[in-house]
């Protein structure tokens, strides 16, 4: 019998009582309750792990860097055990032909039963040949790995929407997740990178349950993307207030008023982090004193400046914001009004001299 | 438009002026046996009834607020100081965002019944008759007239072709923008469980791509309504002053009157 979560958590010389105050601690983060403990327990006694394949297509390990910083559960107690981390390209011993020989093991061995993460995307253009994972392009690796996928999570906004990557013009074509693997349950956990809380809770919650977590009409886990950064900022009441940071380094900033004139994009961001916070909750960036650049958001790369309320528009074919291309339109249309009266102005002096 | 048998009295009547009960009764059935009968400048046709005039005046200050507060939601007033406890001035502003906001989506609503129990005026705005090419006619000889390669106006009871169309399509339509935008943007706020996000966020955020780019063109649309309202505005004085019709009188009073005894070019 394959090893269960609690089998490996003992290994590693964790005590039953540390183990019991993390799965009290994961099910508080998950806003379940104290009675979910035991059963977060009882599953991590009982049942295998669920083998997790972790790819890494274009991306910058931020999602990984992240990940691995998690204070709650420590990730190097806990998470790697907890997982059955089989092949992690970053952080695994093994490389080369020995290491991707471990994901043709799991595709076959655990047909529909493993989890497929991805971190990073496919570039599609010139058949994928942007990015190349052991000889081959990376989006052949993850049409492999996810054939037999019981479910897959999109980390990061790389998987997620495409992030820096798929900037304009997306000279490679580098594509999310969803829109190359159609026929899997996808999840997807945004930012760049996501809290490190917010991805172990939702591995341990897939893995708890063996079912995602409830998710909103974007795939995102609605228990920690159903708020915006700006409904829950420690700023909020400046906001309200009609408080704001004009430039840096006023007296507003030094008061820690409203970022929002610093385009802050707290208010258009869903994401835990003015909850969850960062770096074992110590902080996050509103706190810092500098805005959201509203990292977990589809295409925040191409929004123009962080430091713009207003951002640009590409439709119209220039980059300018909203106030200038209604305040040009509303120039254009004043100017050709008042021209227009003018006109009519010595249309009728005239017509009233002729008639004279 | 169906022919009506000719069996009221004439509405011409030349010894009272305006002849207001007879054309009342002509004016809601009219067809085009009384084509040369209506028009004449002892004519008045009641055209906008008073719930029309009365929610065009309750829209217009409802837009004044919410283009002005919008606007400075989008650029907020110079930053207050001291505690944020002393004042509430975002609060406010949305605050009168989101009341006008109601009351422009209650009056809409409200507009949308009128159109439908109302006169066949009320109708006018929201069912331009797109398919006819009598109408595509008007539209092209009122954009003459407006170029001066017409020498004048052609004589409606209702909104010329022209002034239908820009109804129809630069206010009908982007209230419905801004009414869709703005409850998605507000059912952010509200929350998930709202009726506003079920009904509005949870589509209209996925499909413009994320809620900056909602905000973003809710914000053109606030300069489509301004470009409307100066078009409306200058449209409204110099047709009053050139067409051969009462303009601003008649969303006051809601008669139409006329300033030529030549028959009507189109009864609508």
């Amino acid at each position: 019998m394959r090893e269960t979560f609690y089998d490996v958590m003992r290994r590693q010389g964790i005590s039953r009582r540390s183990f019991l105050k993390f799965c009290s601690l994961t099910a508080a983060s998950l806003g379940l309750g104290p009675e979910f403990a035991p059963t977060i327990a009882h599953a991590m006694e009982t049942k295998p792990r669920l083998p997790v394949l972790w790819l890494h297509g274009l991306e910058c390990t931020c999602c990984s860097e992240s990940f691995i910083r998690s204070a709650h559960p420590l990730v190097k107690d806990v998470v790697l055990s907890m997982l059955s981390l089989d092949y992690d390209d970053t952080i695994m011993a093994s490389a080369g032909g020995a290491a991707e020989a471990i994901v043709t093991e799991i595709v076959e061995k655990y047909k529909g039963n493993y989890i497929l993460a991805v971190e990073g995307n496919p570039p599609l253009n010139e058949d994928g040949m942007f990015c190349i994972i052991g000889g081959k392009p990376f989006v052949e690796q993850l049409r492999y790995a996810a054939s037999n996928a019981k479910a897959i999570v999109s980390w990061g906004s790389c998987a997620s929407w495409g992030c820096v990557q798929a900037a304009r013009p997306n000279p490679t074509r580098a594509t999310p997740v969803h829109q190359v693997i159609t026929d899997k349950p996808i999840i997807k956990v945004p930012g760049c990178p996501p809290i490190a809380e917010v991805m172990t809770a939702v591995i341990t919650y897939i893995l708890t349950f063996e079912k995602f977590p409830e998710l909103d009409r974007q795939g995102r886990p609605k228990m920690f993307y159903s708020q915006r950064i700006h409904d829950k900022c420690y700023r909020r009441p400046h906001f309200d207030a009609g408080q704001f940071v004009e430039s840096w380094d006023d007296e507003g900033a030094r008061k820690g008023y409203c970022l929002y004139k610093m385009g802050c994009k707290g208010p258009t961001t869903y994401n835990a982090c003015s909850t969850v916070r960062w770096n074992g909750g110590i902080s996050f960036p509103i706190q810092s004193g500098h805005g959201c650049i509203g990292c977990s958001e589809d295409g925040f790369w191409d929004k123009g400046g962080f430091y713009d309320r207003l951002t640009d528009i590409h439709q119209f074919g220039i980059e300018a914001n909203a106030d200038q291309v209604g305040k040009a339109a509303v120039g254009v249309v004043g100017a050709a009004v008042a021209a227009h009266a003018a006109v009519t102005a010595l249309k009728r002096a005239r017509d009233a001299g002729d008639k004279s | 438009m169906t022919d009506t048998p000719l069996t009221d009295t004439p509405l011409t009547d030349t010894t009272a002026h305006p002849n207001r009960g007879q054309a009342i009764k002509g004016a809601t059935n009219l067809g085009p046996a009384y084509h040369g009968r209506l028009g004449s400048r002892f004519d008045a046709v009641y055209v906008y009834e008073a719930p029309v005039r009365i929610w065009h005046w309750i829209n217009a200050f409802a837009i004044l607020v919410l283009g002005v507060s919008g606007y400075f939601i989008a650029s907020p007033l110079p930053s207050l100081s001291g505690e944020a406890s002393d004042h509430y001035l975002m609060g406010y502003i949305r605050f009168a965002h989101f009341a006008a906001a109601y009351v422009m989506i209650l009056g809409f609503l409200f507009r949308i019944y009128w159109a439908v129990v109302g006169n066949r005026h009320a109708r006018q705005i929201f069912t331009p008759p797109l398919l006819s090419m009598k109408w595509w006619g008007g539209i092209l000889y009122s954009i003459r007239w407006y170029f001066f390669m017409e020498p004048e106006a052609r004589k409606y009871v209702g909104h010329n072709p022209l002034a239908t169309f820009g109804m129809h399509f630069g206010f009908v339509w982007v209230t419905i923008f801004m009414i869709v935008t703005g409850l998605a943007l507000y059912g952010e706020g509200a929350g998930m469980a709202s009726w506003q996000y079920r009904f509005f966020s949870s589509w209209v955020i996925p499909l413009f791509g994320q809620s900056q780019d909602v905000h973003t063109w809710h914000h053109v649309g606030l300069w489509a309504m301004v470009v409307f309202i100066i078009i409306h505005i200058y449209a409204a004085i110099r047709e009053d002053i050139m067409s051969r019709q009462s303009m601003i009188s008649s969303v006051t009073s809601g008669w139409r009157t006329f300033k030529d005894d030549r028959p009507l070019d189109e009864d609508h």
